[in-house]
């Protein structure tokens, strides 16, 4: 069964300059039309499939990012959208940066740009949805195997 | 009705529904995209919905959740048995009642201030919504003699021509049962939800795939109820019901692309409001035309 045909998406703003959450948001608007392909911006990390963050890690963020993470029911997958979430970006030498967000959690899909464009992060996304559905039998295959 | 057929209409009740109910969302959200200038997710998107809800791993935040939402969906096919076997519609609000109140414990046992937020929203709207079902219940049994739905269908005529205002009045409190704005206050069918998720935050993967589920066998069966009033001895009076459900559905959501939310006090106003004029008004006028 696929799971991809609904990916619910959760975006957290990790210390992002706000370029990126806008045009995370402008891609949500009926003009993009997301929910073409099922995609719902849910703001809940229980619902949520597809973990968009943006923006480098900081110290005031590492740990809310990864409580985030830990409360999204498995299969889930996460993008890091924007340079700065990628690896730090712009700010990646500030003091309090450590750097884009896969160094607190995994990342499965990174989309760059400064600001990303909603073009590259719809791109992205669909992307991410592929994964979610390997993951998902992979997912199958370790249960099998474990009984 | 016979017990023979009765049993026929409960089972094809139980096993159509959930077609029927997903049809709907379907085509609700269609309209919706389409009504806001975009093209939209496929008919067949709350299928894929709840088809990955069932697959995700299950966060369970207590089992005792786990056990109030099956009581949801449970009490909530139970109303429909009730309703298509003819039962006492007296009864069937009851049910419901009690199976919306599985649902908002479900989201009080959860320790989250959403959760809780939301299950305090869900009884203010039940609040609101409560004495016009009860005014229904008692308009079809002054305009039929009778409690019971098997009777209120062989009925020589339909409810709606003696009772327009508690038909009305009933109409306007399904945009509440439907969670559409302007009073989508406890959580939302769409994405637009001002209070992140509300009711359903804290229920995730299977569960949540089990409220969708109930939910589904909630709408139709409220709309059905809707449905009875149009209902009299003529079976094409079945059809004439069918299409008045689609007008009231896509006039609700068409209310729900036109309106903002509103807060509660506002909500209870108008709900009460209107319970009280358009129904109570119209038992005011039945009584004095009996006499
Ligand atoms: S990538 Fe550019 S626009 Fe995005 S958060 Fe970093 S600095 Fe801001």
């Amino acid at each position: 069964m696929q799971i991809s045909k609904s990916p619910w998406l959760l975006h957290y703003d990790a210390s992002s300059c706000n370029g990126c959450d806008i045009e995370v948001l402008a891609s949500t608007t009926p003009r993009f039309d997301v929910e073409r392909f099922g995609i719902i911006n849910t703001g809940n990390p229980k619902h949520a499939d597809i973990l968009v963050v943006t923006g480098g890690v900081n110290n005031q963020t590492r740990m809310v990012l990864k409580q985030l993470y830990s409360q999204m029911p498995d299969p889930k997958v996460v993008v890091a959208a924007g340079i700065c979430a990628c690896d730090g970006g712009i700010f990646k030498e500030c003091y309090n940066i450590s750097g884009g967000i896969d160094t607190v959690i995994p990342v499965d899909v990174y989309v760059p740009g400064c600001a990303v464009r909603p073009e590259a992060l719809i791109d992205g996304i669909v992307k991410a949805i592929a994964i979610l559905d390997e993951k998902r039998s992979k997912q199958l295959i370790m249960k099998q195997k474990t009984g | 009705m016979s017990l023979g057929i009765a049993i026929l209409v409960v089972i094809a009740y139980i096993l159509l529904t959930p077609a029927v109910g997903l049809a709907m969302e379907g085509y609700d959200r269609v309209l919706t995209a389409r009504m806001q200038g975009r093209k939209g997710p496929p008919l067949l998107q709350p299928l894929y919905d709840i088809q990955k809800l069932f697959n995700k791993q299950a966060i369970v935040v207590n089992n005792l959740q786990t056990v109030l939402v099956l009581g949801f969906v449970i009490f909530t096919i139970f109303t429909g048995c009730i309703f298509f076997a003819g039962g006492d519609i007296l009864l069937v609000f009851f049910a419901h009642s009690l199976s919306d109140m599985f649902l908002v414990l479900a989201a009080c046992s959860a320790n989250s201030p959403y959760s809780s937020l939301g299950a305090q929203r869900e009884f203010i709207q039940m609040m609101a919504y409560e004495p016009m079902t009860l005014l229904a219940a008692i308009g079809f049994y002054m305009v039929c003699g009778s409690f019971n739905v098997s009777d209120i269908i062989a009925a020589d005529v339909p409810a709606v021509m003696k009772a327009p205002g508690v038909f009305l009045g009933y109409a306007f409190i399904l945009v509440i049962k439907f969670r559409k704005s302007p009073f989508d206050l406890a959580t939302s069918h769409h994405a637009h939800q001002e209070m992140v998720k509300g009711l359903t935050q804290d229920i995730s993967g299977r569960s949540l795939g089990w409220v969708e589920v109930g939910d589904l066998y909630e709408q139709v069966q409220m709309l059905a109820i809707a449905g009875l009033f149009f209902v009299w001895r003529n079976p094409w009076s079945y059809l004439l019901a069918f299409g008045v459900c689609m007008a009231i559905y896509f006039t609700m959501i068409l209310v729900d692309n036109v309106y903002p939310r509103v807060k509660w006090q506002p909500m209870l106003a108008y709900t009460w409001a209107i319970t009280f004029i358009l129904g109570g008004g119209n038992f005011l006028i039945l009584t004095m035309l009996k006499r």
